[in-house]
């Protein structure tokens, strides 16, 4: 009997891997920093995540596979690594000044993060269905964590409950669908499992995966009829967590929901484009209308990531390069305005006291009219108005969708899209049309806050305005 | 004995364990049918890998084992500290957030 030893070509997942090893130095270093230093430790996780962008761009354009074609760094999974590491760094300045004001434990947030940053990687370049569910918990894990971070709250506490029971029921059904897949073609590998179903293509058992798997797709990207509980989680959850779950999860899971379908269930195309057409409709509209009744702000933003998850699914059912390279810019243009909108509710908070109903946000334009005008290009952009990051990702999404012969699920898209404004337009009337609420002179803008705000903006109107070098990168594809 | 034996088998479990979780109250129950959802897949495993002649599906049940045990251990820490702060841990009393 012969071994034989498969390529484990190490390069490949090097990003991943320095965001490991920087996790593991972070949880030494907390051991040895004392409590006024702690700080320095999301520093220090900064400059890894740093080191891990620039290896992904050193693996730019040579697709390759590791591990038996396990994980491959092929230019989407590649794009998306850079999204979830940029919204890493991101989240991570805007929580160095928030755990701190919040006296909760720094030196573990950092590494939590680190850890889950590790996860969201290897979900979006991983080509094998049981490494995707490994990544998926790798990612998930933490997250509850960080969910139920303020032990002390008891919101954060039952945030931290919910998100946990009902992941782990989801990543049960996605297991399940796995283990069907597994039984139907005897393999979990994505290419091989589109090379069985070309040999075969009734297979019950894998259709039944198919859907299992959907389901918990579904459940993780909170499509609606599996997304009650986001807005709890988001709600409850310390809101430097939210932001990051809310840009993160959604570009390693979509990441994997892509792949997935598309590389191993083509031959199905016909009959999942539909269900999926379905509940993009579904999403969307539902999205929207429950954001229009919300007074909170984190409950608003979070109706409104189930809406945008709508958005990309869209993408998902027009398939082919156009579709793929608008999804891909629409979750780098998401990640840098969500996380700019969640930055706005942090720097506008008075210690652990933040403001969250939009009731309270009048006059804030007159204290504070830098990061006012700031949110309101975030809300601007998330509602889709030129010449901004959201505008552009939009139009990709509908152009590919009308491209391909889904002109009414366009339609669709462009009227939610409409409904939106309104509550997107409504924080702002309120912050500068609004009688002033007491109270604003008791909060300070943390510099590093501002800092991440300004640099989401830069990102926000530079993609809005000249979003051709992105597009291009967005256009690399699968490694097949 | 035919795989689809165990398959209609492991599909009862998953059934109990998806209506334990959606019908009890109680967190640490509902943990319980998670785990059994869990260890339905990890009989779909260990069936499909008898059938298939492959060894892969064994070795999957190991990875999912881990990824179960380390839920556990999170899981519970979150339901302690819940208990702490709450002195309860029914569901329907952890309401603080509106749904």
């Amino acid at each position: 009997m012969s071994l034989s030893v498969p390529d484990l070509n190490f390069r490949v997942i090097a990003p991943a891997l320095i965001v490991a090893l920087t996790a593991l130095i972070v949880l030494l270093a907390e051991l040895v920093t004392p409590a006024p230093r702690k700080r320095w430790l999301g520093v220090l996780g900064l400059i890894g995540l740093l080191i891990a962008a620039g290896a992904t761009v050193g693996l730019w354009g040579a697709p390759a596979s590791a591990f038996g074609g396990m994980v491959v760094a092929d230019n989407f999974g590649l794009f998306l690594t850079l999204v979830i590491l940029l919204g890493a760094a991101l989240s991570i300045l805007l929580a160095l000044d928030f755990v701190r004001a919040h006296r909760v434990d720094q030196g573990e947030y950092y590494v939590l993060v680190l850890f889950a940053v590790v996860g969201m990687i290897l979900m979006a370049t991983a080509t094998d269905l049981i490494v995707i569910f490994l990544a998926l918990e790798l990612l998930s894990l933490p997250l509850y964590i960080l969910a139920a971070f303020k032990r002390a709250d008891a919101r954060s506490l039952e945030a931290g409950l919910k998100y946990f029971l009902l992941g782990a029921f989801s990543s049960a059904f996605f297991l399940y669908g796995i283990a069907f897949i597994f039984g139907g073609t005897g393999t979990t590998n994505l290419m091989k499992i589109a090379d069985a179903l070309a040999k075969n293509p009734r297979n019950d058992l894998l259709l039944v995966g198919a859907g299992l798997l959907l389901v918990g797709f579904a459940f993780k990207v909170a499509l609606v009829p599996f997304h009650w509980w986001t807005p709890d989680v988001y709600d409850g959850a310390p809101t430097a967590v939210t932001a990051f779950m809310s840009v993160g999860v959604k570009a390693a899971a979509f990441g994997a929901f892509f792949r997935a379908f598309l590389v191993a269930l083509p031959a199905f195309a016909f009959d999942w484009r539909i269900v999926l057409a379905a509940l993009a409709v579904l999403t969307m509209t539902l999205g929207n209308v429950a954001a229009l009744l919300q007074s909170n702000v984190k409950r608003m933003l979070a109706y409104s990531s189930i809406a945008h998850a709508g958005y990309i699914l869209i993408a998902l059912v027009a398939m082919g390069a156009s579709g793929l390279s608008s999804a891909l810019f629409y979750l780098l243009a998401y990640t840098l305005t969500n996380l700019g909108a969640f930055g706005a509710v942090i720097a506008l908070s008075d210690g652990e006291r933040e403001r969250l109903e939009i009731r309270d946000w009048g006059g804030a334009a007159r204290q504070y009219p830098f990061i006012a005008a700031m949110f309101a290009i975030f809300m601007l952009s998330l509602a889709g108005f030129p010449p901004l990051a959201g505008f552009t990702g939009k139009f990709l999404i509908f152009s590919a969708a009308v491209e391909t012969g889904w002109a009414w699920l366009a339609v669709i898209g462009v009227l939610n899209s409409l409904v939106s404004a309104y509550f997107y337009l409504r924080p702002i009337v309120q912050m500068y049309m609004s009688e002033p609420v007491p109270g604003w002179d008791r909060i300070r803008v943390a510099p590093l806050v501002a800092l991440a705000l300004v640099l989401a903006l830069i990102g926000v109107i530079a993609l809005g305005l000249y979003p051709t070098p992105a597009i291009v990168m967005a256009t690399g594809g699968f490694l097949r | 004995m035919t795989v689809n034996h165990y398959i209609f088998l492991s599909a009862i479990l998953f059934s109990i364990g998806a209506v334990g979780v959606l019908i009890r109250r109680n967190p640490l129950i509902m943990f319980m049918g998670i785990e059994l959802m869990l260890n339905a897949a990890n009989l779909a495993f260990v069936a499909f890998s008898r059938q298939l002649q492959s060894i892969d599906g064994q070795v999957f049940v190991f990875l999912i084992l881990a990824v179960a045990a380390a839920e556990v251990a999170v899981g519970l820490a979150i339901i302690v500290a819940l208990f702490r702060t709450r002195q309860t841990v029914n569901v329907d009393d952890v309401n603080a957030l509106k749904g």
